[in-house]
C-alpha cells in the first residue's frame, strides 16, 4: 500500500514534468522550429514599435539566445522558485509560481489566475456535486426500473442532455429563468462564497444546473449501464439469499461496486473543469479561467494561455492522483495486491 | 425419513397426511424470451424432510438451478412466470409477499453457490459479509455478530479464524472461500440448506473436504439439505435420496442406493453408462447418450427424452405423444417412463446391468 | 513391459518398448517473473513448471493430471510452443524446438496442434464454422487437394458434424458441438501430435462420452499422438496409455495406466484417487479415505524439497530437506518420494482391490 502511494506520487510528479515540457515546447520550441527567431519572440514582449536594439536586449534578458535546455531549466525554475526580471531600469521580482507577464496588460499572470480560479472552482465544485447526485440517482432508478416509462423518459432526457450544446441550454435557461421569470441571477454576477454564501449560490445556480444537466446525462447513462451489470453479479444474488433488504442490496452491494468506475471519470471530469469551463463561462459571462484563456487566445497573449494550460494540466494530474488513491480506498484488491 | 414426491391433480400417488418439511408441488418456472417461452422447470414435485439430504442431478440446463432459485424466491420479479407450490413447513412461498420470503431467506433457508469467488462481494471482508448475514435476522451488536462470525469460520475449518475474519475474499483460496460461504449460509442456523454445485469449481482433494464438511454439518445441525450437481459421484457421497431431472422435469426419484443399484429410467441408465468409473474395470469404449440435450423452448412432445431414447419404440408411439406420468412404481421409487415394468426389468437385467 | 535403454537426450529411462519417441522433454521449466515495487524489479517467480522430464511415444496417449494451478496448461503450452520455456529442452521428432524462432515455427504448427478447454472462448464468434476450421490452411498457405471448402466439409464429417454446418456461427452450436469444431480445426493440417487441454471438462457427462469416443476413433484412424491434460481421474484412466501426475510444477509420478491406478506409489496420487467421489452408495462407508488438509500451496514460494510435505501424512524430517528423486521403482513406473506407498506387492485399497490385472 505504501509503495502503491509512493509509486502514484512519483508518477504524478513525472507526469507534471512531462506536461511542463510539452507546454514549454508548444510555447517556446515550436515557434522557433516554425521559423521564429529569438527576436520575433522578444517582439511580443516589447511590442512591434520597439527598436531592433530594444528587441535584441529584451531577447537577451529573457534568455532567448540560450540553448533550449537551459531555457527550459530557467523557465521551470521560475515556476517553482520565482524569477527576477531585469528590465534595465531595475529588477522586478516575479514571485513563484512565476508564469510570466501578460503581453497586453503587463501584469503577472499568476495573480490573475488566482483571481479567476474561485469562479471556476465554484462552478466546477457546485456543478459536479449536483450532477453526481442527480446522475447517479437517475441511473440507479433507471436500472432498477429498466424498461419502464421512468427509464425511457430518463434515458430520453439523458440523450438530449448529452447531445444539446451548452450554449444552447445555457442561453435558453438564461432567457427563461432569469430574464422571463426573474428567478435567478442574470449572467456575469459572481459573488464570492466568502462574501455572501446565499448570494454566491444565487449567482451560480443557473450555470450549475446547465453544466450539471450536460454531465448528469452522461453519468445517468454510465450509472445505469454499470448498475445493470453489477446487479447481475453472483454476489448480488448472495446478498439477496442472505435475506438483506432490497435497499441494502442495491446500495451497499450493487451501487458500491458500480460506482468505482464512475469515480474515475468523475475525478477526471472535475480536474478538467477546474482548469476552466470555457463554454459555460462564456455563456454566463463568468470571469473564470476558461474565459481568461479565451481572452488570451483572442489577443494572442501567450503567457495567459500558457498559464491556464499549465494550471489545467496541474489539476488534471492531481485529479488523476486523487482517483488512483481513492481506488485503493474503495477496492481492497488494489490495496492488498 | 419417509419422504416421497407427491403429485398434483388427483394423482393416486398423492397420499394425504404425508407432510414433509419442504414440499414442492407441480412447480413450473417459465421464462418468456424473444425466442419463445423457456420452460426451465415444468411440473416438478418432491418432498424433503428435516435431516434428509436430497440430491438433484441432471445435465446442465435441466433446470436444477432454476428450481433452487424458485424455492429461495430469488428469481428477480418480472423475469420468471412461476406456478405451483413450494411449501416450507406448510407455508406456501409461491405468491407470498416478497418481504415475507425475504425474512425466511438466510434464516430458515440458505444457499451456497458454485463459484465462491464471484459469489462473495470483492469489496467487503469475509467477516463483514458473515456479520451482515447474521445481523439481518438477529438483533445483536456488531461485536456479538463478529464473535459469531469467527466462531462460524472456526467451525467450517478455517485456521486462525480470528485474523482471517478481516481478510477479503481474494485473499482466501478456493476451498477456504467455499468454507466461508458455508459459514455464511449456516450463520443463522437455517433448517434448509441448498447447495448448488458447491464443489464444481474446486479441486478434487478440496471437493472431498467440502463434501465431508457438508455431511458433518448436516448431522450437527440436523437440517434438510438439497445438493445439486451433475456429478453422480458427489450425490453418492452425500444424498439419502436422488431426484434425476431431464428437461425441467423429474425423470426418476428413489433412494440413492436404488438409483445406483436398480435404476429404472433409460436416462438414468444413460447417465450411469456414459461416465467412466474408477470403481469399475476400464471399459474399452464409453457408451454416450446419443444426441444432445433438448431445447427448452421446443421441448419434444410426449416424453422429452424420446429423441435420444433407444427404448422409445418399445412403446408403440406413446413416447412421442403422451407425457409419461411421474408414478410410484415401488415404495418411494418414482418414475416417468412408458416402459412396462416387464420391459424395464428385462432391459435392465440383460442390457444395462452387465455393462455397468 | 520392459525397460528400454535411456534416450540419449534425456536423463530418464523410457518405459515399455514399442513406439518410438515423438517427444522427449527434459527438465522443462517455466518461471513467470513477478515484478513489484517502485522500479518493477523482479522479486521472485511463479514456478509454474519446474523440471518436468518425460517422453511421449508415437501413437500413445499420455495424460497430465493434477490439481488446479499445478502447471498442466503451462506444460501443454510449452509443448506446442505457445510459450517459451525458461529452461530444459523439448525435442520433437529429434529436433530441438525449445527456443525455435517464430519463422521456423511454421512447420511445427502443422505437426503439433492444441485443443482448448473452453469450447466457448476458443472460437471466434464472428467467424463461420467454415472460416474457423479452414483458417489453418490460410495461415499456413496450404493448398488443399480439392477446394478448401470441400476439405473443411470432410473434416466436419470426420468429427461428427454435418457439412451443412459450414456457414453457421459458433453460437448456434452446443458445447459438445463446439468442441468438435475445435477438434476439426486442430485436425485440419493432419498433425502428428495433439495437445488437448481439458478437452471434455466443460461438457456434460453424456456429451463428454461422445467427445472422448471421437478422440479415440480419430487416434486409431489417423495414428495421432495425444498429450491430454485433465483433472478428472476417471476420464484420464479411460483415455490414457500412460499417466503423469503433477504437483506444484513437478512431476511426482509417471507410469502406465494400469499400474498407476492399481498401485499408485506416490502419496499424493493415492490421496488424489481416494478423493474421487465414486457413484456407488455402498462405498460411502467402506472406502478408507485419505483426506488431505488445506489447499495446494502457492507456486511462488513452494515448500522446500518434496513440495508435497506440507500436506503429506507420511512426511518425515527428510522430506523437507532432501528432494526425493524421480526414481524408477518398478519397470516404467517412476516416483518421486522417500516413502512410497505400495512398494511391495500389496493389493491397493485406494481404488479397487479386486480389479483384475489389465490385459
Ligand atoms: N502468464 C502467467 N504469469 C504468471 N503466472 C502464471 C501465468 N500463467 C500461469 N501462471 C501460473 O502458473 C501456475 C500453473 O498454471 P497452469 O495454467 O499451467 O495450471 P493448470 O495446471 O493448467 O491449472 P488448471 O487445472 O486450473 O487449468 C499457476 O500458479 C498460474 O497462476
Ligand atoms: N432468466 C432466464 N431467462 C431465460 N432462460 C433462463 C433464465 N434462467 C435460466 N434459464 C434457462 O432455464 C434452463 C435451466 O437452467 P438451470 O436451472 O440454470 O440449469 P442447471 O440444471 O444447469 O442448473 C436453461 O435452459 C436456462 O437457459
Ligand atoms: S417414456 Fe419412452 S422415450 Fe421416455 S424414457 Fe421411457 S421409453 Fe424412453
Ligand atoms: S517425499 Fe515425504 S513428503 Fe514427499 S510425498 Fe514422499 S513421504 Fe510425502
Ligand atoms: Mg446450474
Ligand atoms: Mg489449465
Amino acid at each position: 500500500m505504501i509503495t502503491y502511494i509512493i509509486r502514484r506520487l512519483i508518477a504524478a510528479v513525472g507526469l507534471l514534468v512531462v506536461v511542463s515540457i510539452i507546454t514549454f515546447s508548444i510555447f517556446f520550441v515550436v515557434p522557433r522550429i516554425a521559423g521564429g527567431t529569438p527576436e520575433t519572440l522578444a517582439t511580443r514582449y516589447v511590442g512591434r514599435a520597439a527598436t531592433a536594439e530594444t528587441v535584441h536586449l529584451t531577447a537577451q534578458k529573457l534568455g532567448f539566445y540560450d540553448p533550449m535546455t537551459v531555457q527550459y531549466a530557467n523557465w521551470a525554475k521560475g515556476i517553482v522558485m520565482g524569477e527576477n526580471y531585469d528590465y534595465g531600469a531595475g529588477v522586478e521580482r516575479c514571485p513563484a509560481p512565476c508564469l510570466g507577464y501578460s503581453f497586453i496588460t503587463r501584469q503577472p499572470v499568476w495573480p490573475d489566475l488566482l483571481d479567476r480560479a474561485p469562479v471556476t472552482a465554484s462552478l466546477a465544485v457546485g456543478a459536479s456535486i449536483l450532477w453526481l447526485v442527480a446522475g447517479v440517482a437517475t441511473g440507479v432508478l433507471s436500472a432498477l426500473r429498466r424498461g419502464t416509462i421512468f427509464d425511457r423518459a430518463a434515458m430520453g432526457l439523458a440523450l438530449a442532455g448529452v447531445s444539446l450544446p451548452i450554449f444552447f441550454t445555457g442561453l435558453v435557461s438564461l432567457a427563461f429563468f432569469s430574464y422571463t421569470l426573474g428567478w435567478t441571477a442574470p449572467g456575469g454576477q459572481f459573488v464570492p462564497l466568502t462574501e455572501n454564501p446565499a448570494q454566491w449560490a444565487y449567482s451560480m445556480i443557473l450555470p450549475w444546473i446547465t453544466l450539471a444537466f450536460l454531465f448528469s446525462a452522461q453519468y445517468a447513462r454510465l450509472t445505469r449501464a454499470g448498475m445493470l451489470e453489477t446487479m447481475h453479479e453472483d454476489y448480488i444474488r448472495t446478498a439477496r439469499a442472505k435475506g438483506l433488504r432490497e435497499r441494502n442490496v442495491v446500495i451497499q452491494h450493487g451501487l458500491r461496486a458500480a460506482l468505482t468506475p464512475i469515480l474515475t471519470i468523475f475525478g477526471l471530469d472535475v480536474g478538467l473543469l477546474l482548469g476552466g469551463a470555457v463554454l459555460t463561462e462564456k455563456t454566463f459571462s463568468l470571469n473564470g479561467l476558461g474565459k481568461y484563456a479565451v481572452d488570451g487566445i483572442v489577443s494572442q497573449d501567450m503567457p495567459k494561455i500558457m498559464g491556464v494550460t499549465l494550471l489545467a494540466a496541474f489539476f488534471i494530474v492531481i485529479a488523476n492522483l486523487v482517483v488512483d488513491l481513492l481506488y485503493a480506498v474503495v477496492d481492497p484488491r488494489v490495496r492488498t495486491q | 425419513m419417509t419422504t416421497s414426491p407427491t403429485l398434483e391433480g388427483g394423482d393416486p400417488a398423492v397420499r394425504p397426511g404425508i407432510g414433509g418439511f419442504l414440499q414442492v408441488k407441480d412447480l413450473r418456472v417459465h421464462f418468456p424470451t424473444d425466442d419463445g417461452v423457456v420452460k426451465s422447470v415444468d411440473g416438478l414435485s418432491f418432498n424433503l424432510e428435516l435431516g434428509e439430504t436430497l440430491g438433484i442431478v441432471g445435465e446442465s440446463g435441466s433446470g436444477k438451478s432454476v428450481t433452487s432459485l424458485s424455492i429461495m424466491g430469488l428469481h428477480p420479479p418480472g423475469t420468471a412466470k412461476i406456478s405451483g407450490q413450494v411449501l416450507l413447513k406448510g407455508d406456501n412461498l409461491i405468491g407470498a409477499s416478497r418481504e415475507h420470503i425475504r425474512k425466511l431467506r438466510g434464516k430458515n433457508m440458505a444457499m451456497i453457490f458454485q463459484d465462491p469467488l464471484s459469489a462473495m462481494h470483492p469489496y467487503y471482508t469475509v467477516g463483514h459479509q458473515i456479520i451482515e448475514a447474521y445481523r439481518v435476522h438477529n438483533n445483536v451488536s456488531k461485536q456479538v455478530a463478529r464473535k459469531h462470525a469467527i466462531d462460524m469460520l472456526g467451525r467450517v475449518g478455517i485456521p486462525q479464524p480470528g485474523s482471517r475474519v478481516d481478510e477479503y475474499p481474494h485473499q482466501f483460496s478456493g476451498g477456504m472461500r467455499q468454507r466461508a460461504m458455508i459459514a455464511m449460509a449456516l450463520s443463522c442456523d437455517p433448517e434448509l440448506l441448498i447447495a448448488d454445485e458447491p464443489t464444481t469449481a474446486l479441486d478434487v482433494t478440496v471437493q472431498a473436504q467440502i463434501l465431508d464438511l457438508i455431511r458433518d454439518l448436516q448431522q450437527e445441525f440436523n437440517s434438510a439439505v438439497i445438493i445439486i450437481t451433475h456429478d453422480l459421484g458427489v450425490v453418492a457421497e452425500l444424498a439419502d435420496n436422488i431426484l434425476v431431472m431431464y428437461a425441467g422435469r423429474a425423470a426418476e426419484y428413489a433412494t440413492a442406493h436404488e438409483i445406483f443399484t436398480a435404476p429404472q429410467h433409460p436416462y438414468t441408465w444413460g447417465l450411469l453408462g456414459s461416465m467412466p468409473r474408477l470403481d469399475r474395470e476400464r471399459a474399452e469404449r464409453l457408451r454416450p447418450i446419443p444426441g444432445t440435450p433438448p431445447s427448452l423452448i421446443n421441448v419434444p412432445t410426449g416424453c422429452p427424452f424420446h429423441p435420444r431414447c433407444v427404448y422409445a419404440e418399445l412403446n408403440g408411439g406413446a413416447c412421442e405423444t403422451d407425457r409419461p406420468e411421474f408414478l410410484e412404481i415401488s415404495p418411494r421409487h418414482f418414475l416417468a417412463c412408458h416402459l412396462s415394468s416387464q420391459d424395464r426389468q428385462r432391459v435392465w437385467e440383460n442390457d444395462i446391468k452387465p455393462m455397468l | 513391459m520392459t525397460s528400454a535403454p535411456t534416450n540419449a537426450a534425456s536423463s530418464q529411462s523410457n518405459a515399455s518398448g514399442g513406439g518410438e519417441d515423438i517427444l522427449v522433454v527434459t527438465d522443462l521449466q517455466k518461471h513467470f517473473p513477478i515484478r513489484r515495487g517502485l522500479l518493477q524489479r523482479k522479486v521472485g517467480a511463479v514456478q509454474a513448471v519446474d523440471g518436468m522430464s518425460f517422453t511421449v511415444r508415437k501413437g500413445e496417449t499420455l495424460s497430465l493430471v493434477g490439481e488446479s494451478g499445478c502447471g498442466k496448461t503451462t506444460t501443454g503450452r510449452m509443448l506446442t510452443r505457445l510459450l517459451e520455456p525458461t529452461g530444459g529442452t523439448i525435442l520433437f521428432e529429434g529436433r530441438d524446438i525449445t527456443h525455435i524462432s517464430m519463422g521456423k515455427m511454421r512447420p511445427l504448427r502443422r505437426d503439433v496442434q492444441m485443443i482448448f478447454q473452453d469450447p466457448y472462448g476458443s472460437l471466434n464468434p464472428r467467424h463461420t464454422v467454415g472460416t474457423i476450421v479452414g483458417a489453418p490452411f490460410r495461415l499456413q498457405n496450404v493448398k488443399t487437394e480439392h477446394s478448401t471448402k470441400k476439405t473443411v466439409q470432410e473434416l466436419l464429417e470426420l468429427v461428427g458434424l454435418s457439412p451443412e454446418h459450414y456457414n453457421r456461427y459458433p453460437h448456434e452450436f452446443s458445447g459438445g458441438q463446439r468442441q468438435r469444431i475445435g477438434i476439426a480445426r486442430a485436425l485440419a493440417l493432419k498433425p502428428k501430435l495433439i495437445v488437448a487441454d481439458e478437452p471434455v471438462s466443460a461438457l456434460d457427462v453424456s456429451i463428454q462420452a461422445q467427445v472422448i469416443n471421437l478422440l479415440e476413433d480419430l487416434q486409431d484412424e489417423l495414428g495421432l499422438t495425444y498429450v491430454t491434460i485433465a483433472h478428472d481421474l476417471s476420464v484420464v484412466r479411460h483415455m490414457s496409455d500412460r499417466v503423469a501426475v503433477m504437483y506444484l510444477g513437478k512431476m511426482v509420478e509417471i507410469a502406465d495406466r494400469t499400474p498407476l491406478y492399481e498401485r499408485p506409489m506416490h502419496p499424493y496420487t493415492v490421496a488424489l484417487m481416494s478423493a474421487v467421489p465414486i457413484p456407488d452408495t455402498g462405498r460411502r462407508t467402506k472406502r478408507d479415505r485419505i483426506r488431505l488438509e488445506g489447499d495446494v500451496p502457492s507456486p511462488i514460494n513452494p515448500p522446500s524439497a518434496c513440495r508435497f510435505h506440507t500436506r503429506c501424512w507420511k512426511a518425515k524430517e527428510i522430506c523437507s530437506t532432501i528432494e526425493p528423486p524421480l526414481a524408477e521403482l518398478a519397470p516404467g513406473h517412476r516416483v518421486a518420494c522417500h516413502f512410497p506407498e505400495n512398494l511391495i506387492d500389496l493389493p491397493v485399497p485406494a481404488v479397487r482391490a479386486d480389479s483384475p490385472a489389465a490385459p
